[in-house]
């Protein structure tokens, strides 16, 4: 610890050494009492102004300046303008080294300019000490202190990680927060209580005070013999596995929420079946049924939690233990991940909005007879899943209404696709659902790049189930991780859609397929189209080469590529598999060959203009030839029709064309030949 | 015709009409049947008719050379260059029609465009038809060009077929709406007089007209062929019409 010796020295020696050579502290305060004093600190100018009167009511008023401002010690006054900030570790070097080896300790020597110093929470020159009720430490302005930076919206919340919310305002409403704000109990625990003063630690790091391993240790502070009191059995388990070892209280209490403990002060079911037991029990204000069937409850996954547990506002000394109820059921009590997965959904951001159309828990899970997923009989069972979902998705209900993307029909799109009828037709539990896809409670649009359904974390999604493909997608030059191409990479949905998802083996789908590549590959399908493959597979038949017979579906690479199916070692098998006589020659031929490209295939391009001269050049010969007899024709013609017809002249010209041909064969005697 | 409808099918596929087309003939598969089988059978008569002609040689001429130069050749003559002249000529007003002989240089033109269109076409389709053992020892890209070459010659076959040769021989005024010749081998004397004046004279000078005067098939049959040219003759100007269609309008 060469810190704690060199700070002894400086104790001992330098002290009382700069107190008889250096300043009175008067005479620093010759100029530092001035209230306009102005003094530059790198580029900005701040005030200098030392108030005097603070100085001596504070911690530090028997100490002369130069104790702290070292550097100021031997100076000539005035003295120069950069003065070395002060050192607090010279007297208090333990809680220096604690505060250096904390969190915020590690934040200020990685220049993180956010981060809290010795002054940023006790001040400078009027430090207080921590019993005073003024002093910024004192317990009752700790919070305050804390919540300047670990408040909803502060910089360090927005830009610094920080895995809890509403820190200060979960404390606030904990019982913890209640007995320090609300009672004025400076004994109530503060933030520091917990997360100590100095050694601040994140949760992760064993050292911690509210590290798991800690935890017990941390709250036993206060809760001295919590074991000795606490409810031997919770949720029907004990919660002291091991005799005289603490869990860590913080699996039950929630860290900033510790209000909601589930007390249940001696309240049994019994007592609030007392009224509620009644069929037509009502409410007064709205008249709405407040009848619990005691039948759902015991039939529910709930069976084993009481009334209070999630009615946790009742008073049980009062008459009506539920009147001081004011707040909703919050299923995140117990649930709180999922809560908290809820609350950044869109569904949970509707219900914060107060939009009457957001979806609660309940909306979903029922209330008092809330099932298991696994349950059939559960709306979230997985074959109930569509048909709970549609109740607001189907078209013209009341999501499907607030919706403005592309996908319509979504539920009678679903139910006709192959996971629909996999779900639906064929029972099948482990068929991709709604949820599969979307989560059940994070359910985010597409846009939101944390989606499940957002094209980055798509294949992902899709991999869940179809885990082999998506290694081999990954690996492929569509994926993200393989192509370099600046345009927009292709997601499982691209080709096979979102809701209408057919089987890859159905004729339809392999024809649709082709122009789901030529959306991009543009040229490429083009000129495939001109090729025997292309033509046959326009007419609609699929016994033919189409893109991914070829190129493979989802382990497409580039023919440089030797993995691929197309590269120099593969292609000739690619050929095979419909040309079992294919040689290297054969894979010679040019499957997207046009002949409208004379730079890369000039021999195709003057082989098609060769013979359309031909055609051309014949025809114009043969037109030309054709349209200059065709008068002469007309005339021969009529010389004949007048030759014939001179005994029935008459007859004009057209009414005798069918007369004479076909009469003529017939009339004459002909030469054979 | 069904060589050109199967063909044109994959040849014009973009259009809609190709699929409806392929559909009805039984897919491409049968298409293709269709198209091979009758591809062979052409390519029999093709052999038919050099077979019937080394006979011919045989009992008529005797040597091939008074075959291919006597004054009925098919091949192309000195007579056949003024005749054209003198055609063109006559076209333009300025003489008369020329006296034609056995053959005239279109009907030669027309022969002698089957004998060119089924060797060329003939031996792309085969390269087409087995790709597998052409190119064993040929390059891939050889077939792409047959294709081209095969589908090309076919369209000009096809096209002339049904518009310039058409006309030539069915269409032409003096014989709309067609000329029944090619099916039953006779024609009116009068026709023929006027049609190939110098054979006619030939044939009167050394008196053999006579022989080859022969009676016009009975109406039924004349009747019974003239539906059959009628619906080919018909179904050729739906191709015609596919074709500019398809190369005009819905061309890619």
């Amino acid at each position: 610890m060469p810190h704690r010796i060199v700070s002894l020295i400086v104790l001992v020696f330098a002290v009382p050494f700069a107190q008889s050579i250096a300043q009175e502290n008067s005479d620093c305060f010759m100029c530092h009492d001035d209230k306009s004093l102005k003094g530059k600190r790198g580029n900005r100018t701040v005030s200098m102004f030392v108030d005097e009167k603070e100085f001596s009511g504070s911690v530090h008023a028997s100490l002369s300046c130069p104790s702290c401002h070292m550097d100021l010690a031997e100076t000539e006054l005035p003295h120069a303008e950069d003065v070395e900030p002060v050192d607090c570790g010279i007297c208090h070097s333990s809680e220096q080294e604690l505060h250096r080896a904390s969190l915020h300790g590690k934040a200020v020597s990685r220049g993180d300019p956010l981060a809290p110093r010795c002054k940023d929470c006790h001040g400078t020159h009027g430090i207080l000490p921590a019993r005073n009720p003024r002093s910024p430490v004192a317990p009752l302005k700790v919070p305050y202190l804390c919540g300047r930076c670990h408040q909803e919206g502060s910089p360090v919340t927005r830009q610094r990680v920080i895995h809890q919310d509403h820190i200060l305002e979960n404390y606030s409403e904990s019982i913890h927060g209640e007995g320090l704000l609300k009672k004025g109990l400076i004994v109530a625990p503060t933030c520091a209580t917990c997360h100590t003063s100095h050694s601040i630690l994140p949760h992760t790091d064993p050292a911690s005070s509210i590290a798991r391993r800690n935890i017990a240790r941390t709250c036993t502070q206060c809760h001295a013999e919590i074991e000795a009191v606490h409810r031997k059995v919770i949720k029907g388990e004990l919660w002291e596995k091991k005799e005289h070892t603490l869990p860590a209280c913080v699996d039950c209490h929630q860290p900033h929420k510790a209000r909601k403990v589930f007390y249940d002060q001696g309240m049994s079911d019994l007592d609030c079946l007392r009224c509620h037991e009644e069929p037509d029990f009502k409410a007064s204000r709205d008249g709405r049924s407040l009848f619990v069937r005691l039948d759902d409850l015991t039939h529910s996954r709930h069976v084993k939690t009481s009334c209070s547990q999630c009615h946790s506002e009742v008073n049980a000394s009062r008459l009506r233990p539920c009147e001081t109820i004011t707040q909703l059921v919050d299923c995140a009590a117990c649930h709180a991940e999922v809560g908290q997965q809820y609350q950044k959904s869109s569904h949970g951001k509707l219900v914060a909005e107060k939009d009457p159309n957001g979806p609660t828990c309940k909306e979903c899970h029922g209330t008092h007879q809330t099932l298991g997923k696994s349950d059939p009989k559960s709306p979230t069972f997985p074959t109930n899943i569509p048909t709970l979902c549609a109740r607001c998705h189907r078209e013209g209900e009341k999501a499907a209404t607030r919706y403005l993307g592309d996908q319509h029909d979504i539920v009678d799109h679903y139910t006709e696709s192959i996971h629909g009828k996999g779900l639906m037709k064929s029972g099948l539990t482990v068929t991709a659902m709604c949820t599969n896809c979307h989560t059940a409670h994070s359910v985010l649009p597409r846009s939101d790049s944390t989606s499940s359904v957002n094209r980055k974390n798509l294949p992902a999604t899709c991999g869940k189930c179809h885990h082999g493909i998506e290694d081999q997608f990954e690996r492929s030059i569509h994926a993200a991780s393989q192509s370099r191409s600046d345009k927009q990479l292709p997601v499982c949905d691209d080709c096979h859609s979102a809701h209408t998802i057919r089987r890859a083996d159905e004729e339809g789908f392999k024809l649709h397929i082709m122009t789901q590549c030529g959306r991009c590959h543009e040229d490429i399908a083009r000129t495939y189209f001109d090729t025997y493959h292309g033509k046959v597979s326009q007419l609609g038949y699929t016994k033919t080469a189409k893109c991914y017979d070829c190129h493979g579906a989802h382990d497409i690479l580039p023919i440089s590529d030797p993995r691929s199916h197309l590269s120099r070692e593969n292609v000739v098998a690619t050929c095979q598999k419909c040309h079992p006589g294919a040689t290297r020659r054969f894979a010679g031929y040019l499957t997207h060959a046009t002949h409208h490209d004379p730079e890369k295939y000039p021999f195709l391009f003057w082989t098609f203009w060769g013979m359309t001269s031909l055609l051309i050049v014949t025809f114009v010969v043969g037109g030309i030839h054709t349209l200059l007899w065709l008068p002469r024709a007309m005339q021969m013609r009529r010389q004949v029709r007048s030759k014939k017809s001179l005994p029935t002249a008459q007859d004009d010209g057209d009414h005798n064309k069918d007369k004479s041909g076909s009469a003529a064969p017939a009339d004459n005697p002909e030469p054979g030949t | 015709m069904s060589l050109a409808l199967t063909g044109m099918t994959l040849k014009f596929s973009y259009t809609g009409w190709a699929a409806t087309l392929s559909h009805l003939l039984g897919g491409f598969e049968s298409a293709g049947y269709i198209h091979r089988l009758a591809a062979v059978i052409m390519v029999g008569i093709f052999m038919a008719h050099i077979i019937d002609l080394s006979r011919k040689k045989r009992a008529e001429y005797g040597t091939w050379r008074a075959l291919l130069f006597g004054p009925d050749t098919m091949l192309f003559t000195k007579k056949d260059l003024a005749e054209l002249w003198g055609n063109i000529k006559w076209f333009l007003g300025r003489g008369p029609r020329p006296d034609y002989g056995r053959w005239t240089y279109w009907e030669k033109f027309d022969y002698f465009a089957v004998f060119w269109g089924i060797t060329v076409i003939g031996s792309t389709g085969f390269m087409l038809w087995f790709p597998e053992f052409f190119t064993r020892f040929m390059p891939g890209k050889l077939i792409n060009v047959a294709t081209i070459i095969h589908s090309d010659e076919a369209l000009l076959a096809v096209g002339f077929i049904f518009t310039v040769h058409f006309f030539n021989t069915h269409l032409r005024p003096e014989k709309f709406p067609m000329d029944i010749v090619v099916f039953t081998g006779r024609m009116p004397l009068e026709e023929f007089m006027h049609d190939k004046p110098a054979e006619y004279e030939a044939l009167v000078n050394n008196g053999t007209l006579e022989d080859h005067l022969v009676e016009s098939y009975p109406p039924i049959v004349i009747r019974v062929i003239r539906i059959f040219a009628w619906s080919a003759l018909s179904i050729g100007f739906g191709f015609v019409i596919w074709i500019i269609y398809a190369m005009l309008f819905a061309y890619r």
